[in-house]
């Protein structure tokens, strides 16, 4: 589904050069639920980035569906985004300005034929989905971490992407409220969403079915994980 | 979508109150003075009370006179007789006019008494035609015929103001006023002329048979104290006539050889006559497109600078806002979409900024028609100044947002993402 070939990506600045990836090849099946783990700055949420195409490699092959993405402009490349692919960020990334339900429809804005009925309908039954019916006029300022989180993850389903990429969703949380979020991810793996995420949590990885680790830019071990 | 860009503008501009006021206060005080310029000149050079046919009427009213060996001109309106004797009789034409000279009769008023008070008036002198090619507003009365005119009588047309000054709030139909020692009966008041209509402006308009030096009608020299009013029959006539003019004026028999034997000018418009004294030394052509060309420029200089400054409070105030470009460019947003949001974004502002702009330029220009700087003046947005007014805050919403939403647009994902 995702496929990552001699990927590379270099940080240049004027005086210097930092390999964040070097080599990297991995591929992601369809419906997968993959962790990427690693210390801080090992280049997982770069990897991540590049498999989401929010950022370019400066070597290698990136393909979805077998289909190399060098070659997409930037219309094409936005397409992909908004109708395969959904993001769930550490921080949430909700915008202040907007209410929790005009926060979801935001993906549904950008794809043709939706209507504002048919948006907003889709976006309440994805915050009905993540437990937040209840919210939908509030504003992130209103609600807790895990609120917020929920938000993000509706606004990451509501367009029903095939592949949901997760950067430590569940980072600023509690861990009961990280467990509550992991539960959420697992039910949309079940129905068949290709997740990959990217943890520093060894407990959250175990419940993924394979666990990628970065060291230094480099793959240096893939697991598999029999989660119970 | 739109209405996602909406309130999500209208939240930006609510919550960061400063820049918006900044912002709001940068676009309506350039539009302000920007309309009232335009308002002004439209004022003088549109058709205006009582010139409403200003489409299809000329002036003849600076001449520049010379002499071929010798360093001496002279720059003028001219006489009455050469007027009648090259201007009157030009073909294509409907009707000429010919009155002294509005610049006169501001520059040197007539002194009248009345109560024991002195009342300065400017004094016009014209021929019966004058009326037939105005369309003065008369609230009493009638103006003075070509019959009067012929005969010499001491008739007099005034306007409400001098009637006012003379007559308070009673019939000024059949009084007497007293001019620079010449007693006139007046026939009827008009609707205040104001002074930018130059071809027209006077408080009091009388025979210009009346004159003191009668004979003084019949010399045809140049330096004189008329000008002439020249109707087309059709708006396409007035290049021929414009020709024919220019024709006319290689004929010229000049009674004083000696003194001027060449004489150059033309019959223009206000703004032509204009260009013509601006860019033609000798007057011998008008250049309107480069008095267009030069005003343009103005109005580009003068909007550029705040857009600039515009542009660059947009840049900053898009690129705090980074992190939502990442979110939507992750969900699907292409480049070109974004523009068109931070664009909306601006135009909406503009919008905004241009309302405003009007509503104080209507105020400024009421105080401006009531500060009597500019005699009877009254400056209003009418229709064209209103669109000048919106496609100018239209320029300013596009110029001064497509700028820093291309920049943003063009940024990864990520890096938007990262930046706080």
């Amino acid at each position: 589904m995702i496929k990552l070939e001699n990927i590379e990506k270099l940080y240049r600045t004027d005086t210097m050069e930092t390999v964040a990836l070097g080599n990297v090849n991995l591929e992601v099946e369809d419906g997968e639920f993959i962790s990427i783990m690693g210390p801080s700055g090992s280049g997982k949420s770069t990897l991540l980035n590049i498999m989401g195409l929010l950022d370019v490699p400066s070597g290698g092959t990136v393909s979805l569906n077998g289909n190399p993405i060098e070659s997409y402009r930037d219309r094409h490349l936005a397409r992909v985004r908004n109708e395969q692919l959904g993001f769930i960020f550490q921080s949430f990334h909700l915008i202040s300005d907007l209410s929790v339900v005009d926060n979801v429809e935001i993906p549904l804005l950008y794809r043709s034929g939706v209507s504002g009925s048919e948006r907003r309908k889709m976006a309440l039954e994805a915050l009905d989905r993540v437990g937040l019916s209840s919210r939908v006029k509030h504003f992130p300022s209103q609600l807790s971490g895990g609120q917020q989180q929920r938000v993000a993850i509706a606004r990451a389903i509501v367009g029903k992407p095939r592949i949901l990429l997760a950067d430590e969703p569940t980072g600023n949380l509690d861990s009961a409220m990280g467990d509550e979020i992991m539960g959420i991810l697992h039910e949309l793996h079940s129905e068949g969403t290709t997740i990959v995420m990217v943890t520093h949590d060894a407990r959250m990885a175990e419940m993924t079915e394979r666990i990628v680790r970065v060291f230094d830019g480099q793959l240096v071990a893939a697991q598999e994980v029999q989660y119970a | 979508m739109l209405s996602n860009y909406l309130k999500i503008a209208f939240k930006v501009f609510l919550r960061r109150k400063i820049f918006t006021l900044i912002s709001l206060f940068a676009i309506s005080a350039t539009l302000v003075m920007l309309m009232v310029g335009v308002a002004i000149s439209d004022h003088i050079f549109g058709p205006a009370y009582p010139e409403t046919r200003a489409d299809r009427t000329l002036m003849v009213s600076m001449l520049k006179a010379s002499h071929s060996d010798a360093n001496r001109n002279s720059m003028s309106p001219t006489s009455y007789g050469f007027l009648d004797r090259y201007v009157r009789n030009l073909p294509h034409v409907e009707k000429v006019a010919i009155s002294s000279h509005s610049l006169m009769a501001l520059i040197q008023p007539v002194i009248s008494f009345h109560d024991g008070a002195q009342i300065k008036s400017a004094l016009k002198r014209t021929d019966g035609v004058f009326w037939e090619i105005l369309e003065a507003e008369f609230l009493e009365g009638q103006p003075y015929s070509i019959d009067d005119v012929e005969h010499g009588r001491y008739v007099a047309v005034i306007n409400e103001a001098t009637s006012q000054a003379f007559f308070g709030q009673s019939s000024a139909l059949g009084e007497t006023i007293e001019i620079a020692g010449q007693r006139f009966r007046v026939v009827g008041v008009v609707a205040n002329v104001p002074a930018f209509r130059l071809a027209s402006f006077a408080d009091i308009w009388v025979p210009v048979t009346t004159v003191p030096d009668l004979k003084a009608l019949n010399y045809t020299s140049i330096p004189g104290a008329y000008e002439a009013m020249i109707l087309a029959e059709s708006v396409a006539d007035i290049p021929r006539i414009k020709e024919e003019f220019a024709y006319a004026l290689t004929q010229v028999e000049f009674p004083n050889p000696e003194r001027f034997n060449q004489v150059a000018g033309g019959a223009d418009t206000l703004f032509e006559s204009i260009s013509r004294f601006m860019f033609s030394d000798d007057l011998s052509e008008s250049h309107p497109q480069r008095l267009l060309a030069v005003m343009i420029a103005l109005v580009v200089l003068f909007m550029v600078l705040p857009a600039i400054s515009l542009v660059n409070i947009n840049v900053s105030r898009i690129m705090e806002r980074a992190s939502e470009i990442g979110v939507r460019k992750s969900f699907g947003a292409a480049s070109t979409t974004l523009i068109g949001q931070f664009v909306v974004e601006n135009v909406l502002l503009s919008l905004m900024g241009g309302i405003i702009g009007i509503g104080f330029t209507e105020v400024v220009l009421y105080l401006l028609s009531n500060s009597y700087l500019i005699p009877y003046a009254e400056f209003h947005i009418n229709y064209r100044v209103f669109v000048y007014g919106l496609l100018m805050a239209m320029f300013f919403g596009v110029f001064a947002g497509v700028y820093p939403a291309w920049k943003m647009s063009r940024l990864h994902p990520v890096e938007a993402l990262r930046r706080k």
